[in-house]
């Protein structure tokens, strides 16, 4: 069936509307709208504790949002737990690594095969085609020779690297990358650069959430910037990046 | 091994057990036996939940003494035979299970265990207001002499039918281990909310893993009132059975099928011998002490303290 | 069913009365649960050590069970300064408090359960005091003496707690540390010593809980288990960390459970408070104070 394509008036393949979330009496977030489009790379960026995190985790599950709806790929998320969202085709990666400590890290890679990829109809990997699926992300992530290893004897900069093959595991529609680049080298922040544009390139709609400036400006067709809850810029990363109420947020940081 | 094989195994070495007890001659193996065997139902029973998704249960006595007590309500209403009983005190218990998961299992673990503490006292509140069941003053149940199978003595009928459940409950806890759910108990107990955006429900597998646990507990209590012959809350609902559902696992090891095993026939055959020569009150001092001790020093249990030196002599 | 006035008024006093005890078995858990995230299900079993001390100090020299309790405070906080520090070094540095903390926690119910057993033996014993027997009458309502100790001598504990929670340094860092660990340590105070303090008080509170309770009735080993649904159910009826909370949710629980009794009998007070634990998690588990 050929693609229509009606531009402005197609739905976005995620669309965040008046997302409000609270912890007690502090706002965490504020009347957020976002919406990304299928193929878009988007890039997050803000100040620390300027909520970023805590949207991913209202869209993903992890958290609940009092206000506002997310709908991803034509349903709606509200009150879905994190796993269907994940099933649908939204997966994340952690800010903070959280591997299966007392799974090897092939086995870590396991978990979303089994559980999301196979859920999915019609998409159900034979055992030894989880094993081939599971050696190749972690090839790609540079793991390969640790594949009987458990977590606990990675470096920190290795279990970002698990942690984000484990998102790709999901075989997601979108990726959201939260901070996998922190605290890799020039190279390496070059390579998992090149691997997630090579994703996006077969067709994964990515949100990279990162500090890393010369990345974000590199990667981004879009760059949307959070502060203190809210959205204060969205759009083209070399007009926001002059824009000069972000200038101010990270200036008077 | 493969499944089968395994339990090609189990079955084997069940024959060999039940043999060498028929050889001694003496019926006390059998009576000294079914305690332990029990002791490893519910064992491993407590690990599906416990060591494999990582929530605590101390209610073990509440999901014991109910299929306990289901069995007392059967005998009193039909003349069901003992094998058509057990699954249907493990029904019993698995619902309870199940209502207990539903209610709290949203929850932090913490509230789990909490309620499943709670329900033992409730449970044994409401059988002991329960005049049917006997009420506080307790339920005589009469043991035949001899059983339908080749008319053999009914205790050693009761150890065979332990020995089976025995076989069924660590075949099941052994194949789920190596499963697809496995995986899935094994990420709530590591990291729950990695689970979830990893696409495990974890919900649904802690329901299931709560009603499977209960239900085997039930089953391993069914046949325990042709087993003592009278019944009371204060036994059925015992102290012993709570502590030692916990230690047992801990002492063992909580990693694998095997760990209850050991801690069983370890935890077991020592309150079988202490309870003859000490107090049975020393003899659960004992208990306690052994698993504050393991939890603190080796909290992997016996399973982890022969992997250390495993892997220390191969390197 | 004919409402007797009287029954009714009485019931509801001895309730309010029970309540208040209530509150001050359960005022530690709200600091060690509520506030430190600790689950101690222990705390009913230090209770009845409390109430056997106090017990044996009665039974042994005449001295007044409550006098007892005060004395024996200090012991009961270096206890709970000790037990924190393994369950600290053991379980919550290496992140096993989980599975591991709560089995200890259950294992140091059973032990001190069991040992009193073979101490003891498994009779009630009591204390003998001047305010046990005596009562006050107010018009149609009876207030036994033992039960108006206690509620008052509960209500200076939780009021006394309250005090230095909100007017202390120490006791601000121990509700800082509560909410927030970060806060703490750039206050340069050390979370876990503070922690180690407040895991101390919570235990103390219990030589006075248990005095209280031997007052109120005769204690023997294994009463412990019946306050676990009781002290958890209050606590999270409250609010987890609130003690106005705590309060009021005793105060509730020790009616409802008056009235059950005086009508229905008293061997179903235990499912009242499980009751009241379900419907709490089931229905709003932020407690009636919850943040």
């Amino acid at each position: 069936m050929a693609r229509v394509v009606t531009g402005m008036t197609s739905e976005a393949l995620l669309q965040v509307t008046g997302l409000g979330k609270r912890f007690g009496g502090f706002v965490a977030l504020e009347a957020i709208e976002l919406a990304v489009r299928d193929g878009e790379r988007v890039g997050l960026i803000g100040p620390n504790g300027s909520g970023k995190s805590t949207l991913v985790n209202c869209m993903c599950g992890t958290l609940r949002h009092e206000m506002g709806s997310v709908r991803f790929a034509g349903h709606t998320l509200d009150g879905r737990s994190a796993h269907e969202r994940t099933r649908l085709g939204l997966a994340r990666s952690f800010q903070l690594p959280r591997p299966f400590n007392t799974l090897s890290l092939a086995e870590n890679l396991r978990v979303p095969l089994l559980y999301t990829v196979n859920a999915r109809h019609g998409q159900a990997l034979a055992p030894h085609a989880i094993d081939r699926r599971c050696a190749e992300l972690l090839h790609i992530v540079g793991l390969a020779d640790k594949a009987t290893n458990l977590p606990r004897d990675l470096t920190q900069i290795e279990m970002r690297k698990l942690e984000l093959a484990r998102a790709m595991a999901a075989a997601p529609r979108l990726l959201i990358a939260d901070e996998a680049m922190a605290g890799l080298s020039h190279n390496e922040v070059d390579d998992i650069l090149a691997l997630l544009i090579r994703l996006n390139e077969q067709g994964v709609t990515i949100i990279l959430i990162e500090h890393i400036m010369r990345a974000v400006m590199h990667f981004s067709q879009r760059l949307v910037v959070l502060v203190a809850g809210r959205k204060i810029a969205d759009g083209d990363p070399a007009d926001v990046v002059r824009d000069p109420d972000v200038v101010r947020a990270y200036i008077g940081e | 091994m493969s499944g089968t094989k395994f339990v090609f195994a189990l079955l084997i070495a069940a024959a060999a057990v039940f043999g060498a007890a028929w050889l001694i001659g003496n019926n006390y193996v059998f009576f000294a036996g079914y305690v332990v065997l029990q002791y490893i139902a519910l064992a491993t029973a407590w690990n599906i939940l416990g060591g494999y998704t990582g929530y605590v249960n101390f209610g073990t006595a509440a999901f014991f003494a109910l299929g306990a007590y289901t069995t007392v309500v059967l005998h009193k209403l039909t003349s069901l035979p003992l094998p058509l009983m057990m699954p249907i005190g493990g029904i019993v218990s698995g619902v309870v299970g199940l209502g207990t998961g539903y209610l709290t299992l949203r929850l932090r673990g913490a509230f789990f265990s909490i309620a499943t503490l709670a329900l033992a006292v409730v449970a044994q509140t409401l059988i002991t207001n329960w005049d049917f069941v006997g009420g506080s003053r307790g339920a005589y149940i009469v043991r035949p002499a001899q059983a339908w199978l080749f008319g053999i003595d009914y205790i050693q009928y009761l150890f065979l039918v332990m020995l089976a459940l025995v076989v069924i409950v660590l075949a099941s806890a052994r194949a789920i281990e190596r499963s697809r759910l496995g995986y899935g108990f094994a990420t709530i107990r590591d990291d729950e909310v990695a689970a979830e955006a990893s696409g495990v429900p974890t919900l649904r597998l802690k329901l299931l893993a709560t009603t499977l646990s209960g239900a085997f507990m039930g089953m391993a209590g069914a046949p325990l009132p042709y087993y003592v012959t009278y019944l009371d809350p204060t036994s059925g609902f015992s102290l012993a059975y709570a502590v030692n559902g916990v230690a047992m696992p801990l002492v063992g090891g909580t990693s694998s099928w095997l760990g209850p095993v050991i801690g069983a026939i370890l935890l077991g055959t020592l309150q079988q011998v202490a309870t003859v020569t000490i107090s049975s009150a020393l003899n659960l001092l004992i208990v306690g002490l052994m698993l504050v001790g393991f939890v603190i020093v080796a909290p992997n249990g016996i399973l982890g303290l022969l992997r250390f030196r495993d892997r220390r002599a191969r390197s | 069913m004919e409402m007797s006035f009287d029954l009714l008024g009485n019931a509801v006093v001895s309730g309010l009365l029970l309540g208040g005890f209530y509150a001050a078995v359960t005022i530690g858990v709200s600091i060690s649960f509520g506030m430190l995230d600790i689950v101690n299900i222990a705390h009913p079993a230090f209770i009845i050590l409390g109430s056997y001390i106090a017990y044996i100090a009665n039974a042994t020299w005449g001295i007044d069970p409550i006098l007892a309790a005060v004395i024996a405070l200090p012991a009961f906080y270096a206890l709970g300064a000790a037990v924190y520090q393994v369950y600290y070094v053991a379980f919550e540095r290496r992140g096993q408090e989980a599975l591991r903390g709560l089995a200890f926690f259950f294992g140091l119910l059973f032990i001190t359960e069991v040992s009193l057993v073979l101490v003891f033996g498994v009779d009630y014993r009591l204390v003998e005091a001047p305010y046990i027997g005596p009562s006050l009458h107010l018009g149609i309502v009876d207030l036994p003496l033992r039960l108006l100790v206690p509620f008052l001598v509960a209500l200076g504990m939780v009021g006394g707690l309250q005090l230095f929670l909100s007017h202390s340094f120490l006791g601000r860092a121990i509700q800082a540390v509560a909410q927030d660990p970060l806060a703490l340590r750039l206050m340069a105070a050390d979370p876990t010593r503070i922690k180690r303090i407040a895991f101390a008080l919570s235990i103390a509170t219990t030589s006075l809980a248990g005095a209280v309770l031997i007052v109120i009735q005769p204690v023997e080993p294994s009463i412990g288990r019946d306050y676990i649904g009781r002290v958890f159910a209050i606590c999270v009826l409250g609010g987890m960390g609130s003690f106005a909370g705590t309060l009021v949710a005793a105060m509730a629980l020790g009616i409802v459970e008056s009235l059950t009794s005086t009508f229905y009998g008293p061997s179903w007070s235990p499912a009242v408070a499980f009751g009241f634990l379900l419907i709490t998690l089931a229905v709003r588990p932020a407690g009636i104070f919850g943040r």
